[in-house]
């Protein structure tokens, strides 16, 4: 794709350039020397937004780590004291708390802005898988970071999640002291402390690993766009930079607003009151939640009566990603030329939404017509994996499909002429 | 026929496998350390044993004692409770079915794990359904026995070892 060489003219950059041409890489990669589709709307501003929130993660996490100690009778206390007495410390930790939940805003986001536009269609599957194994690693992170401030959600959720592993104590030889492996004791513990908190500081670097392949693979064929046809031509195309980073720049303004609200005024908004009480062994809180973002897989787990089943449910629910470029058999990559897709796809949306609230209720609340959270649950769950299995394998072989633009220039010009 | 460049390929072709078979288990060698070290170490497993006072726990009360960092509930069974755990041994809602005679020494002495055998939590004392535990996570409901009856837990609470020193303490563990 990249058309342009980095050319530099100042002798200096240039014999750099000679001996390492980093510089040229970075042009090709977010600079002027990579061209991207002239019609990039604002939802292909998630990515670089996810990449901003990883290091924002990153730097805020390298800083309360200076004042943190892992130590299940320091913990708790350690965290009181970054929010108190450590200088800014409290700006450090809102935003990392709350950096936590827009990295996966942004993410999920930038997941469904794949799923609509169909950018894990042909030729880029290596690049969904790779988003997919970033999604997951990202789960994983933030699971351990929330343990790490050891108040009572931290401690519960710690045991609830670590025991989905005992639903596996049929294998022979690891099954069962798999659980016990994952503690390093009986409970969970302060080896548990230690070594979530040593791999909470390691998986960012490994993101960070993975992302760099992941926009690796998009360079490959360069990012899709709205109408989902291929870039051709110089016609269609327009350096990644002055354009697209100016636009992502605005976004970023856009977003930061957005995140400095939660920040500032509401830092408790998306965590749990519970978390405040030191972790008690003894004693479970009422009501156990995961954070939003695990909710609707949380949802998916519940409504499945039988322990190994419903885990193997939710980890099917994720992994079933990998499987979508071939069960969407569909010439065409973008939804906005597949009404009946949008339709399903729009659907999917509020379906997942509906199984987040589900999570964050008692799966015996009696709601609509006198049925139990669960039976919603269940049907929830039925759409999510019918989704998948049922409708995007069917409607995208049998869809009657609009008539999609000859190139990226006509139908900016049509547009144009329109407007 | 064979020839000389058989025998050298031959040769060749052992070498790689020998190296490389020998490259696997210096491997495997070197992971499993890695591995183990996450394994519980030898002080956590050297908590043994307590000892727990009866005296303190009068009929028809239940007392929980800490136990290599897991609750163990000790129940003090009334004769109803007994009763009632003994009437159920047939039950057809019993997930994972075995007879209260088998869950304790004395049937006054209910003595088992206080972690729930569907994810970790504890369940709460003389609630749910069936008048004995309830897991307020996932919404287990467990006897007098300690017995699964409804939700998604799929096994019993466990009953784990433990002696009568005399009439008034037991040992666990």
């Amino acid at each position: 794709m990249a058309s342009r060489k980095f050319e530099p003219t100042n002798p200096t950059v240039k014999w750099v350039e000679d001996r390492l041409p980093i510089l040229g890489l970075i042009y090709s990669s977010v600079g002027g020397g990579y061209d991207t589709p002239r019609n990039l709307n604002y939802w292909w501003n998630f990515g670089s937004l996810a990449g901003f929130m990883l290091v924002v993660q990153i730097v805020t996490g390298i800083v309360l780590v200076m004042h943190y100690v892992p130590d299940i009778n320091l913990a708790f206390d350690s965290v009181q004291h970054i929010r108190r007495d450590v200088n800014y410390g409290w700006l450090m930790q809102s935003i990392h708390a709350n950096g936590a939940s827009m990295f996966f805003i942004v993410v999920y986001i930038h997941i469904l802005r794949g799923f609509y536009f169909g950018s894990y269609k042909s030729p880029r599957e290596i690049l969904w898988f790779l988003g997919i194994i970033i999604y997951l690693l990202m789960m994983a992170t933030g699971f351990m970071g929330y343990v790490l401030p050891w108040g009572q959600m931290s401690f519960w959720g710690a045991t609830v999640i670590t025991n989905f592993f005992s639903a596996f104590d049929f294998i022979p030889f690891i099954g069962d002291g798999l659980v016990e492996w994952l503690w390093g004791g009986f409970a969970v513990d302060q080896p548990t402390l230690n070594r979530f908190f040593s791999l909470h500081y390691l998986l960012p670097f490994v993101l960070v690993g993975v992302v760099i392949l992941h926009i690796w693979a998009l360079h490959i064929p360069g990012s899709t766009n709205p109408l989902g046809i291929d870039a051709n031509g110089p016609y269609d195309k327009v350096p990644f930079h002055p354009y697209y980073t100016a636009k992502d720049a605005f976004g970023l303004g856009v977003f930061v607003i957005f995140f400095a609200a939660f920040v500032f005024y509401i830092p408790d908004f998306l965590g749990h009151p519970d978390n405040y009480i030191k972790a008690d062994r003894l004693k479970t809180p009422a009501h156990i939640v995961p954070e939003w973002y695990y909710l609707p897989f949380y949802a998916i787990l519940r409504a499945i009566p039988d322990k190994l089943l419903g885990i193997v449910a939710m980890f099917a629910s994720i992994l079933i990603l990998f499987a979508m470029p071939w069960l969407d058999g569909s010439r065409i990559r973008s939804m906005r030329f597949r009404p009946l897709s949008q339709i399903f796809f729009w659907i999917f949306v509020i379906n997942g939404l509906f199984l987040g609230y589900l999570g964050s209720i008692s799966p015996d609340d009696i709601l609509w017509f006198g049925f139990e959270a669960i039976v919603y649950a269940q049907i929830s769950t039925l759409y999510y994996f019918a989704y998948f299995l049922v409708v995007m394998p069917v409607v995208s072989r049998m869809e009657t499909t609009l008539p999609v633009p000859t190139s990226i220039a006509a139908s900016v010009l049509e547009a144009n002429k329109k407007g | 026929m064979t020839t000389h460049d058989d025998v050298v390929e031959e040769r060749r072709n052992f070498l790689y496998l020998a190296t490389g078979a020998a490259g696997a288990v210096a491997v495997g060698g070197a992971a499993w350390p890695l591995i183990d070290q996450m394994n519980p170490s030898k002080d956590v497993l050297a908590l043994s044993s307590i000892e727990v006072d009866l005296t303190k726990i009068p009929e028809g009360t239940s007392a929980v004692f800490l136990w290599r960092k897991n609750p163990v509930f000790v129940r003090h069974r009334t004769e109803a409770e007994i009763a009632r755990a003994r009437a159920d041994d047939n039950a057809p809602d019993l997930v994972d079915p075995e007879a209260d005679e088998d869950r304790v020494q004395r049937p006054e002495w209910l003595v088992m794990s206080g972690v729930c055998t569907h994810f970790g939590c504890i369940p709460l004392d003389q609630q749910g359904d069936f008048g004995g535990w309830f897991c307020p996570c996932h919404g287990s409901h467990y006897d007098i026995s300690g017995r699964i009856r409804r939700g998604p837990a799929p096994a019993n609470l466990p009953v784990m070892e433990y002696t009568f020193l005399n009439d008034t303490t037991i040992k666990i563990g």
